[in-house]
């Protein structure tokens, strides 16, 4: 007899190469992707060893941090640095022999974009990419995440990857979201309830009605953020949607492959008496539009909250608090729906693709964004740009005031030109709201693209339903 | 990583103590995309001045030490950060052994994946290698780590510990990449008996 697995346990046990009795495993990896900032050293070590890439042909490479996003891009990257760091990509996947979408490719983007789009994504692989939001390919009921940089040179030689298990988490969200409430929304009530830690040490398996009834877009908005809740990688158990989505894609199985493909990956669901270490339930129904307010993802709350107390929390918190309402500028029992923004970003891994601009349109077509106000809407990927231009959204942006940019992480981080200046408020389809993530000084607000839509409209933090 | 057996150097004497990593290489020269090419910066504040010129004082550039490839360090030497540039720039510079009453718990393994061996002993110890290395160039310190043994210039020897796995891992110039090639045999058998199963990968 055979015991009851869970979906994590299934990929886990189908990637084991060879374990000690300690625990320590090694974890064959299916897919490595690479972007620019955490792989240089990386492959310089693996040049001053004399060794290769293990597996080239499961090595994909794409420069997204550091490019500049503006129309201009082609005429080269001004920050020395950051043009450095691409050059070096450039040469190392052409090196090593690996797949690269170098700048000028209609394919680049962000990585995490790219790989699903691609079809490098597939149910029931291991995925690995020298960046936290790696779980973001946990939509698929692959076991992605993070690494560092000894790590991408530990994959890149050897195609394996030293891990220890981590626990299983159940996050189950039951019933159907509200009209105007999202999949960013699910995964930002998720970290409100866990903490910023209350996934550490777990991989989240995501199930529900409410998780079933998201489309593959909605449910990588839901896995990018399992890393901000602390935990190593977040799954959702492939379905029927899941499969539509990948068939066809580039590097997707092909049509002989297919059925046997599909005959193993819908053998990827938890078994129905297995044992999960910690579970979460939350009801759709009770999920509001939520906004961040402070400089941590767990500092969320409704759009028709107020701003809290930092007496309203214990000891350790209290102080987090006052530093972050005060870096925020920001005062207690103030309505979240008077902050007034000046900068909308609608981008990133989170919330880059194309179903999200689909959304974005519907709002603001017709409509003038607030004056004064800097919007700025960046593909996730040059064929998510490409498509928002062949179904007309492109125009309905520019013709609302919007920037529309070439793909990139652009305002997700300041490492390329789109930054905030000190004192400028965003609200920010994002996933971090660090201080100084979106450049120095500048303060972040946390919101689904359709409520970063109504904010550039009104000018300020706006509850979404309504405007519908 | 490069195999450590033995090692006859010129030692250099740091009895500071409390060397932190940001002396050990300032964060201004963190934005590298290299691992090596640090050694021209370690210590880089103790060891140029303003205008960017030498400080014949500080004791690696004093002619006796440009050689030196061990340290002889004051108490917790290489506390801070996490980051493993610390290290990248000892060895880059030429480091292979640094000796202390105590290091750093983050630093002390960042040096043992990079190839340094870093050697804890008790004060007087530490107090007799810095007074052997204060005499210079010509009084080279060997430090065997098969026998577990160091060898001042005058001949005498100190014994000092450290842990077998780690001892293996230096002696055999195993990183974790050159442990996880000892099990190629392993990877190439899951490649073999996967590939079939789910050729689409
Ligand atoms: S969009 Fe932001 S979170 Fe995503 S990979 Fe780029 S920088 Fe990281």
């Amino acid at each position: 007899m055979t015991t009851a697995k869970t979906l994590y346990d299934k990929i886990w046990d189908a990637h084991l190469v060879h374990a000690t009795e300690d625990g320590t495993s090694l974890l064959y990896i299916d897919r490595h992707l690479v972007h620019e900032v955490t792989s240089p050293q990386a492959f310089e070590g693996l040049r001053n060893a004399g060794r290769t890439v293990r597996a080239p042909e499961k090595t994909i490479a794409v420069p997204d941090h550091n490019v500049p996003t503006t129309t201009d891009r082609a005429l080269g990257i001004k920050n020395e640095e950051s043009r450095i760091q691409v050059e070096e990509l450039d040469k190392n996947a052409k090196e090593f022999g690996i797949h690269y979408y170098p700048v000028d490719d209609v394919r680049q983007g962000i990585v995490h974009i790219v790989g699903p789009e691609q079809g490098w994504t597939l149910p029931g692989m291991t995925v690995v990419c020298g960046d936290s939001h790696t779980a973001t390919h946990g939509a698929f009921g692959a076991l992605a995440h993070g690494i560092g940089t000894s790590e991408v040179e530990h994959v890149l030689a050897t195609q394996t990857l030293i891990q220890k298990k981590s626990l299983n988490m159940k996050v189950e969200i039951t019933g159907h979201l509200h009209p105007g409430v999202t999949a960013k929304d699910i995964t930002m009530a998720v970290i409100g309830a866990t903490g910023t830690a209350g996934g550490t040490g777990y991989v989240i398996e995501y199930c529900g009605q409410a998780i079933r009834d998201l489309s593959m877009e909605g449910r990588m908005t839901v896995c990018n953020m399992a890393i901000e809740g602390g935990a190593r990688a977040g799954l959702i158990a492939p379905d029927q949607t899941t499969y539509d989505y990948v068939k066809g894609r580039p590097h997707a199985p092909t049509p002989q492959q297919w059925d046997d493909a599909v005959s193993w990956w819908q053998t990827l669901f938890t078994d129905e008496d297995a044992v999960f270490d910690k579970v979460l339930t939350l009801k759709a129904e009770d999920i509001e539009p939520l906004v961040t307010w402070g400089t941590s993802p767990e500092d969320v709350l409704p759009i028709s909250a107020t701003i809290p107390s930092p007496d309203d929390f214990d000891e350790g918190k209290s102080k987090a608090v006052s530093r972050a309402l005060d870096y925020m500028g920001l005062t207690p029992g103030m309505k979240l729906t008077d902050i007034e923004i000046d900068t909308v970003f609608i981008g990133s891994c989170t919330n880059g693709r194309i179903e999200d601009f689909r959304a974005v349109a519907e709002i603001v077509k017709g409509k003038k964004i607030k004056a004064g106000m800097r919007a700025m809407i960046v593909p996730g990927s040059g064929l998510v740009r490409a498509q928002a231009e062949k179904e007309g959204l492109a125009q309905i942006f520019t013709d609302a005031g919007f920037d529309w940019r070439l793909a990139g992480c652009s305002m997700c981080l300041a490492m390329n030109p789109d930054q905030l200046a000190p004192g400028e408020r965003c609200a920010a389809t994002s996933n971090r709201n660090f201080e100084g993530r979106q450049g120095r000084g500048g303060r972040t607000h946390l919101v689904s693209p359709q409520m970063a839509a109504a904010a550039a409209l009104t000018g300020r933090l706006t509850d979404i339903r309504k405007v519908l | 990583m490069e195999k450590f057996e033995k090692l006859t150097a010129v030692a250099a004497p740091m009895s500071l103590i409390n060397i932190d990593t940001d002396m050990i290489i300032p964060k201004q020269f963190l934005k590298t995309i290299k691992r090596s090419g640090l050694g021209v910066n370690l210590f880089d504040e103790m060891r140029y001045g303003d205008d960017g010129s030498e400080i014949p004082e500080f004791v690696l550039n004093k002619p006796a030490y440009r050689n030196a490839q061990i340290i002889i360090a004051g108490d917790n030497f290489g506390c801070g950060s996490s980051r493993e540039h610390a290290p990248w720039a000892l060895l880059d510079f030429g480091i292979r052994c640094v000796v202390s009453t105590s290091f750093a718990d983050i630093f002390f393994n960042n040096c043992l994946k990079n190839g340094i061996l870093p050697v804890v002993l008790p004060p007087e110890q530490v107090k007799l290698l810095m007074a052997d290395s204060e005499k210079g160039a010509n009084a080279k310190i060997s430090i065997d780590l098969v026998s577990q043994e160091i060898t001042t210039s005058d001949g005498d020897t100190i014994s000092f510990e450290v842990d077998a796995f780690q001892k293996h891992c230096l002696l055999n110039g195993l990183d974790d990449i050159g442990l996880t090639f000892e099990k190629s045999n392993s990877i190439d058998e899951y490649e073999a008996k996967s590939a079939p199963l789910r050729p689409w990968v």
